[in-house]
């Protein structure tokens, strides 16, 4: 098999596997299968097939308001992990930028056109920052980054708290006060064709994300020195190429993406700052959308949505009297089987050449 | 402080303490051996699951409910352990990635066993976890008794005993050696005639078995019940007190005591003058702090087993 075509076919696998598993164990804790697939399709496109109803734009609204987050911080892991680094800090970035966008949309006040961009910006900046930091000890120390951006996901969780029930004091010690309009990422219109699902504005962002991350990996210079230290950091040195100043800046924008994430939670899916009472998985699932995206933007995007939806079906399981949880364990065996890889290359080599009649000596 | 309030933070502290040290020391066999271990969490909460699920289900049956939980965690977790097993020795997966898909399906799987087996997101509460005891005659020692053998839970003497276990074993027989042999050098150990495969299985199987047994542990004495939240971030704390501890036993030890202390320290904050006005969250964020700082005080030097992470090639020079 060619490195593109594996590139490809090996996460469809995964997927399948992870699919095959989900309904394994659905069948022997005594559930049906079909109607966890029913509840999928209607997670996707509001398409009922039990009870025949068509699509329903509302349940594609709520599905991509799932697939947002997750196509950012899924971005995040892909980016360190282009530069060889394995950032776990998604999730710590995320909050960083979120309680970052609340600063910014309760402190500024200001028309939309200053406002909105100044609570993004914010987000980015916060959850870039929040990345450098773990990228500067890497660069300048040598400290694993997997360790370091597992402990600051805590710091960063509790600092949120801190700064929400501290500092801009809390409604029933559990959310901010309502943003102001000019800071969020509501549209009436986007609510409109889809029959009021809570689809915002933040795709735009979302889009130019994918997009940026495309074009800086594959069509700068900077790109092209980011994606040499990950292949080999000491030819990349060799070939005078800035390594520590790539690590650094490769974990930052790593945590731009995911800061922007949490803008977007923030000022798009709800309209006020939050207290956190445990990680909310967000980092993990970006973990999951980028490594079967196979760290690439077109990929990203596309397991993003795959992984929302079955999000968005989670509900709509639990209502077929199938625990929810299913969706999380399907996801965490795609996971592990794409990690795998290995041996289901091992399984497909071996099929293969059982369909092409060998030649002798091929076997050893 | 009153001395008063130190010595009624022991027995908490001790309770905290408990499952963190029994993890970090599970995360210390696998480590060892040669394979990086971040399904320290997922591997606790298979074990809290298993744990509560064994007690609520054996309470009416029999009085010693709690200790067939604590067994059910570590059996659970020695099962769990398996895949991370196969997937990093067999398989060759990334090990950090298959240890994060663990953690996923570990939140995954246990609490659609909760709705399968109770039909609702958590475990039944239990009646009795494990009961606090106090130690005849030890217990009277003026001071010491009261910090260490008065209402104490017995889960912290096994993690005390666990301690010396792994460090006889690890340091003071043939098994121990082959085992961080293989966590330093693989292809050096093969070349001896060390199964390379085989004792980077029991490093990670006993791992899985010190994990469960920490995560039914903490449930058996510091819950009532399993929810997806029980376990909160105790196995990363357990991987931070594994790097503090310096990957040594004693070490573990110390830096177990350690954050099981800060923990009891953000419950007594406020009674104590001059902590009283720093917030809550400070307590929380202490242990992950020092862990970074800690990890800085180390940077350079080669504390952690040298080929824990990379893939076993045995090709390779």
């Amino acid at each position: 098999m060619t490195a593109r075509k594996e590139k490809i076919v090996l996460p469809l696998i995964a997927v399948l596997l992870g699919f095959v598993l989900g309904s394994l164990i659905v069948t022997l804790t005594g559930r049906s299968p079909l109607s966890m697939f029913a509840a999928i399709i209607k997670g996707f496109s509001g398409i009922d097939i039990i009870n025949r109803q068509p699509i329903n734009t509302r349940y594609i609204g709520e599905f991509i308001i799932q697939a947002m987050p997750i196509i950012l911080t899924g971005l995040s892991f892909a980016f360190a992990s282009r530069t060889g680094l394995f950032s776990i800090g998604a999730e710590g970035q995320l909050m960083i930028g979120s309680i970052s966008a609340t600063a910014v949309a309760l402190l500024v006040e200001a028309p939309k056109v200053v406002h909105l961009p100044l609570v993004l910006l914010a987000g980015i900046l916060g959850g870039a920052l929040w990345g450098a930091i773990p990228g500067i000890l890497k660069a300048r120390y040598n400290v694993h980054e997997v360790v370091v951006t597992i402990m600051m996901n805590y710091i960063a969780l509790h600092f949120n708290n801190f700064v929400i029930l501290h500092i801009f004091g809390s409604v029933d010690r559990v959310k901010t006060a309502p943003f102001p309009e000019t800071a969020l990422l509501k549209s009436p219109f986007l609510q409109s064709i889809t029959r009021q699902s809570r689809l915002n504005w933040g795709i735009i962002p979302v889009i130019l994300a994918v997009v940026i991350f495309s074009f800086i990996i594959n069509k700068t210079t900077f790109g092209y020195s980011l994606r040499a230290v990950g292949y080999n950091k000491e030819a990349a040195r060799f070939a005078g190429m800035k390594v520590s100043r790539n690590i650094v800046a490769s974990m930052a924008i790593a945590g731009a993406f995911a800061g922007l994430a949490g803008a977007v939670i923030t000022v798009g899916t709800f309209n006020f700052g939050r207290v956190i009472q445990a990680a909310e998985g967000y980092g993990f699932d970006g973990i999951a959308v980028a490594l079967v995206g196979g760290n690439e933007a077109m990929g990203i995007l596309l397991a993003g949505l795959l992984f929302g939806g079955l999000k968005a079906a989670q509900p709509l399981m639990q209502s077929q009297g199938i625990p929810r949880e299913i969706a999380g364990i399907i996801q965490a065996s795609i996971v592990l089987f794409v990690a795998m890889k290995f041996g289901i290359k091992m399984v497909l080599d071996r099929f293969e050449r059982k369909q092409v009649p060998t030649t002798e000596g091929d076997r050893v | 402080m009153t001395f008063e309030l130190f010595l009624q933070m022991f027995p908490i502290a001790l309770m905290f303490s408990a499952p963190i040290i029994l993890t970090a020391l599970g995360g210390l066999f696998s480590e060892r051996s040669g394979i990086v271990n971040i399904a320290l969490e997922g591997i606790m909460m298979v074990g809290a699951f298993a744990g509560a699920t064994v007690t609520v289900l054996l309470e009416n049956i029999t009085p010693a409910a709690a200790w067939y939980g604590l067994l059910a965690g570590l059996l659970s977790g020695v099962v769990f352990s398996m895949l991370h097993a196969v997937a990093s020795i067999n398989l060759k997966a990334n090990q950090v990635i298959s240890g994060t898909a663990l953690n996923i399906l570990a939140g995954g799987l246990t609490v659609y066993l909760c709705q399968i087996i109770f039909h609702q997101q958590r475990t039944r509460a239990f009646s009795n976890g494990i009961q606090k005891f106090s130690v005849p005659g030890l217990s009277e020692i003026p001071v010491l008794g009261r910090m260490f053998f008065d209402q104490v839970y017995p889960t912290f003497y096994i993690a005390i005993a666990m301690v010396f276990v792994t460090w006889f074993v690890v340091y003071k027989t043939p098994l121990g050696l082959r085992m961080r042999a293989c966590g330093e050098h693989p292809q050096a150990a093969a070349s001896m005639g060390i199964n390379v495969v085989k004792m980077r299985y029991f490093g990670v199987l006993v791992s899985g078995a010190l994990g469960g047994l920490g995560g039914a542990v903490m449930v058996l004495t510091a819950d009532i019940q399993y929810t997806l939240v029980s376990i909160h971030g105790t196995g990363f704390i357990s991987l931070a007190s594994l790097v503090f501890g310096r990957w040594n036993p004693f070490g573990v030890l110390g830096a177990g005591l350690f954050f099981g202390f800060s923990t009891a320290l953000s419950f007594y904050a406020k009674d104590i003058k001059f902590l009283a006005g720093l917030p809550g969250e400070f307590f929380y964020i202490l242990p992950y702090l020092l862990t970074i700082i800690a990890l800085l005080f180390f940077a350079g030097k080669s504390v952690g087993p040298k080929a824990a992470g990379e893939i076993y090639d045995s090709g390779k020079r």
